[in-house]
């Protein structure tokens, strides 16, 4: 590309003028931003967040998140000992016996409750590092008595330490069915959704703002051939889509959600940039660019580009939101991210079976975690696009 | 039906006011301060204490260049200012008719408004609705203040269109407005106007956007209109020349306070502030043509005007040739059904000489062609036919590889000096940016020193190498974009409206910074615009446009003496004259 631009910014004049700095646009729209109480809040929400996930990711906190540290379903502290709680500690008295109790208790009261659990622990078992080491494969006939066979497998693999360990009766978040701590698996699910939700945003941003640019821009043939495939791919429901572009990539992982995400994604923005790009090449600031003999693609991304920026800007933060909720649909419906990782929607897949046994805390774990962030980023994102709207600045042409 | 009679028993009370004493003013203005809150601690004060009649039965005219608080005197009568950031000050008053407009409820207002006050916007394209036939937009102003419904408001509507000089109104009155022209779109908003015999007309730049042909019908109805209903016309404009044609009184703003006002013919004849005298003088004239036109310095710092000897304009036959352009063309094909094509030919058969170091004046109205002609020499549009010979080679026909290195000699300066700068860019990456593109100096460094040097040339001090163009005046922005076409030192400048959106004085300053780099550079330009006044003063030839075709070339001063062809000698007698005009005309 004939693009320099680091020649651009002059950022070494002979002679230094004294002067003070310009406020560029960019400066100016975040004071506008600043100024809004809304926006500042929301936005230390969405950066507490973002620091929660790099903690996490990083692995300095909530890297543990698989240890069971409390016993099956440990109950929040804060509840009162009503009658679930008084059956979760009469399970930890009585270790040995938990995996009878609650396969009768469960017979007892509800036809078949178990079997989504089972598909799940046959899934773990297939892993091999995560859960059964022995690779000792569930035998039919491990339905009447399932949890007892993990478990010890479980203890066998991390160590006859862990058989002893003592373990919490109750948790201060709760515990899920393996007595994980939902405190830590929220942030570790968090990190999952989040990075998720943001990279496949880049990714259908990307190419996007690419095709929408060489469309806009080049117009004629290149405009029809990017309208065809972007017809093409909006007249295919978005599920069949995703079970298409899963079934080509086989394995399920998180590049994978990201891939489906990301290709799946982009033609909102593509019609949206495409636009831009039809009205700017017409402006005259970039016939002047053309006069004074910049190259096409200087003028697209050098001149035109950091003029519509701020449309792919809001349309990335939307784009994250949506994703973000995306991906916890998709784990919820089992097309997301594998067993072995957990995310909001592979939490509120679980809650599902739980809330039947009334253990509530990890479907709110899961859904406030999610609540607040997503209405966070979507007030921050209203606020960004007022901040960012050239229309409420007077006097800049080119921009309105 | 409750509204219509609420309406009759308010204009009965209003006729009964207004009778009262027929030599009052109409409409007084006394002490009007207007503020905006630009943010939570900022201020500004757009409108500070002016005082100021509207007499009946005549036109004020408010003229002032832009941000001197004209627009807003006049939204501020009808109570139109944005209610969230502005604030009219408790001590302002606005009296008509015994009452005061500044301190009057919405809805009252709103009866008055479009009733005994309306108003007239510059661009009719946007003051129409686009999905409303022009007549149903009149029918609704007089449903909604007449009372009048159905065959009635119909009849009323075909009689309002006759008056504002409509053609065949029957037929116009189903028409949407993008089928009119903005002539006609001007006329159908006077119509709307007036629909309810307004007292008085608020007139804003009215036909800033139209040609001076049209300019002159619009003015003319304007007037006729003012003496058949007896009402009066707040006239607001920059242009004074307009002014001279129309106004009885004329009330001169700047930054918010009235320098000057009085009868035109004291303003015009008499002039006692400097600024006026300025703004008068400040315009190219057609009888004359100074060496420098004067800029407003001139008579606020009292030296009184520069350089005024007259300069010799003209091109000899022995003038070498920089550009001989012959038989230029360019259609433009819109579809017409599945297969065909209908061809329209924006520039037909264009030829012409451009003499090195001179400059040739292309005026024509809007559509005539011109800009395409810059354009397509530019090759910012591909030319269909023709031949354009820079230094005897075709730059038409060359491959965009071989054109590359004529691109940077021929250079174009736009209209709006508001769009044609990139925002995002420093002064400097603006500047800097053709030096990089075409390998011009050998280092950063040699680019600044380079870039420096034409800010100082073109009269910006050099902070502003790190100035954002936002934060320039429309004038400064213009310097900016002389000064990115000099980067490359161009043997053509080709000059696109680049004065008309600019205001009088800073027109003055842009256009001697233009001469004097002709004289310095040996520039040749090709100067495009429907100002007649301004091509005069800077073309040393003519070449007058109509239809894309080429309609006269000549000498500029012959061309203003004895045009020969009619299309020419229309578009010269619709001209505004200024006050010389008006004065003969009562004589």
């Amino acid at each position: 590309m004939a693009i320099d631009l680091a020649t651009l910014p002059a950022a070494a004049p002979a002679r230094e003028i004294p002067h003070t700095v310009s406020p560029s646009l960019w400066t100016l729209a975040w004071r506008r931003l600043r100024q809004d109480r809304v926006a500042m809040v929301s936005m230390a929400i969405v950066a507490a967040f973002l620091v929660l996930i790099t903690l996490s990711a990083t692995g300095l906190i909530a890297a543990d998140w698989s240890r069971e540290v409390g016993v099956n379903y440990a109950p929040p502290t804060f509840m009162g000992p009503d009658a679930s709680s008084q059956h979760a500690q009469t399970e930890a008295t009585a270790p040995a016996a938990e995996g009878e109790t609650l396969a009768s208790h469960y017979h007892s009261t509800i036809v078949d409750p178990l079997a989504g659990v089972l598909a799940e622990i046959r899934a773990r078992q297939g892993k091999p590092p995560a859960a059964a080491p022995g690779g000792a494969a569930a035998s039919p006939d491990a339905t009447v008595d399932p949890l007892a066979d993990v478990m010890a497998d479980i203890r066998a693999g991390k160590g006859g330490a862990v058989v002893s360990e003592a373990r919490a009766a109750t948790l201060p978040f709760g515990g899920d069915k393996w007595g994980r701590d939902v405190l830590k698996k929220t942030i570790k699910g968090s990190e999952t959704s989040i990075l998720v939700g943001i990279l496949s945003a880049v990714l259908a941003t990307f190419l996007g703002t690419l095709f929408g640019a060489l469309a806009g821009y080049y117009g004629k043939g290149v405009d029809d051939f990017f309208n065809w495939f972007y017809s093409v791919f909006s007249s295919i429901p978005y599920l069949l889509l995703i079970l298409a572009v899963a079934a080509v990539l086989k394995q399920k992982g998180l590049v994978t959600i990201v891939l489906i995400l990301g290709l799946t994604g982009w033609s909102g923005i593509f019609r949206l940039v495409r636009g831009e790009y039809l009205k700017h090449k017409a402006r005259e600031y970039v016939q002047a660019a053309d006069a004074i003999g910049a190259s096409n693609l200087r003028r697209m991304f050098v001149h035109i580009f950091p003029n519509i920026s701020h449309v792919v800007l809001v349309q990335l933060s939307i784009l994250t939101v949506a994703f973000i909720k995306s991906e916890v649909i998709l784990s919820f419906l089992g097309f997301g991210v594998p067993v072995d990782v957990v995310s909001w929607g592979s939490m509120l897949n679980e809650a599902q079976n739980e809330l039947i046994l009334g253990k509530w805390w990890q479907l709110v774990a899961a859904t406030v975690a999610m609540a607040t962030l997503v209405t966070a980023f979507s007030l921050f994102t209203d606020a960004l696009r007022d901040a960012l709207d050239p229309k409420l600045k007077g006097g800049t042409g080119a921009s309105a | 039906m409750i509204f219509r009679k609420d309406r009759r028993g308010d204009g009965g009370v209003r006729d009964a006011q207004t009778a009262g004493d027929p030599n009052a003013p109409l409409v007084s203005v006394r002490d009007l301060r207007v503020r905006f809150r630009l943010d939570k601690r900022t201020l500004f004060e757009a409108v500070k204490g002016i005082s100021f009649d509207i007499p009946r039965n005549s036109t004020v005219a408010l003229v002032g260049e832009s941000g001197s608080g004209k627009s807003v005197t006049s939204l501020a009568i009808l109570g139109l200012l944005p209610a969230e950031n502005s604030i009219v000050d408790r001590k302002s008053q606005i009296l008509y008719g015994g009452r005061n407009l500044a301190g009057m409820s919405m809805r009252r207002l709103q009866k008055l408004r479009g009733a005994d006050i309306s108003m007239i916007f510059q661009e009719p394209m946007t003051s129409l609705n686009p999905v409303f036939t022009c007549g149903y937009q009149i029918e609704e102003v007089l449903k909604l203040h007449m009372g009048l419904t159905g065959n009635r408001a119909r009849k009323r509507a075909l009689e309002l269109l006759d008056e504002v000089g409509i053609p065949d109104p029957s037929r116009k009155i189903n028409a949407y407005p993008s089928q009119m022209s903005g002539g006609q779109q001007q006329r159908v908003m006077i119509a709307m106007a007036i629909a309810c015999e307004p007292k008085l007309l608020i007139a804003d730049e009215p036909t800033t956007a139209l040609d001076v042909t049209i300019q002159k019908q619009i003015l003319d109805l304007i007037d006729e209109l003012k003496r058949r209903r007896q009402m009066s016309v707040l006239f607001i404009t920059h242009d004074l020349a307009v002014v001279g044609e129309i106004a009885d009184r004329v009330v001169v703003m700047r930054h918010g306070e009235i320098r000057e006002q009085g009868a035109a013919r004291e303003v015009f004849e008499h002039p006692q502030d400097s600024y006026t005298r300025a703004l008068l003088q400040c315009r190219p004239q057609l009888d004359r043509r100074p060496m420098r036109l004067p800029v407003i310095d001139d008579f606020i710092s009292g030296r009184g005007p520069q350089h005024i000897e007259e300069r010799v304009r003209g091109v000899a036959p022995s003038d070498p040739t920089i550009l001989d352009v012959r038989n230029l063309g360019k259609s433009f094909w819109s579809r017409e059904g599945l297969f065909g094509r209908r061809e329209f030919k924006a520039v037909e058969g264009v030829s012409f000489k451009l003499p090195r170091g001179k400059t040739l004046g292309l005026v024509g109205e809007s559509g005539s062609g011109k800009t395409t002609v810059g354009l397509t020499l530019m090759r910012l549009h591909e030319a269909t036919t023709g031949q354009a010979l820079f230094e005897g080679k075709d730059i038409l026909a060359m491959s965009s590889r071989e054109f590359a290195p004529y691109k940077r000699r021929i250079q174009i300066i736009f209209q709006n000096p508001y769009a044609s700068l990139n925002p995002r860019f420093t002064v400097g990456q603006i500047l800097t940016e053709p030096l990089t593109i075409h390998g011009i100096g050998a280092s950063p460094q040699a680019r600044a020193d380079q870039v420096f040097a034409l800010l100082d040339r073109v009269g910006l001090p050099e902070v502003s190498f790190y100035k954002y163009p936002h934060e320039f005046s429309g004038g400064q922005r213009q310097r900016i974009a002389i000064a990115r076409c000099l980067t490359l030192k161009p043997d053509i400048l080709i000059c696109d409206e680049s004065v008309s959106a600019l205001d009088v004085s800073v027109q003055a300053q842009v256009l001697n910074l233009l001469q004097d780099l002709q004289d310095e550079f040996n520039l040749s330009y090709i100067f495009i615009s429907h100002d007649l006044a301004v091509v005069k003063y800077i073309s040393d030839q003519v070449m007058v446009m109509s239809e894309g075709k080429v309609v006269e070339v000549q000498q500029s001063d012959e061309l203003y003496r004895h045009p020969r062809e009619a299309y020419t000698q229309r578009l010269l007698a619709a001209i505004p004259r200024g006050w010389q005009g008006a004065a003969a005309a009562p004589a």
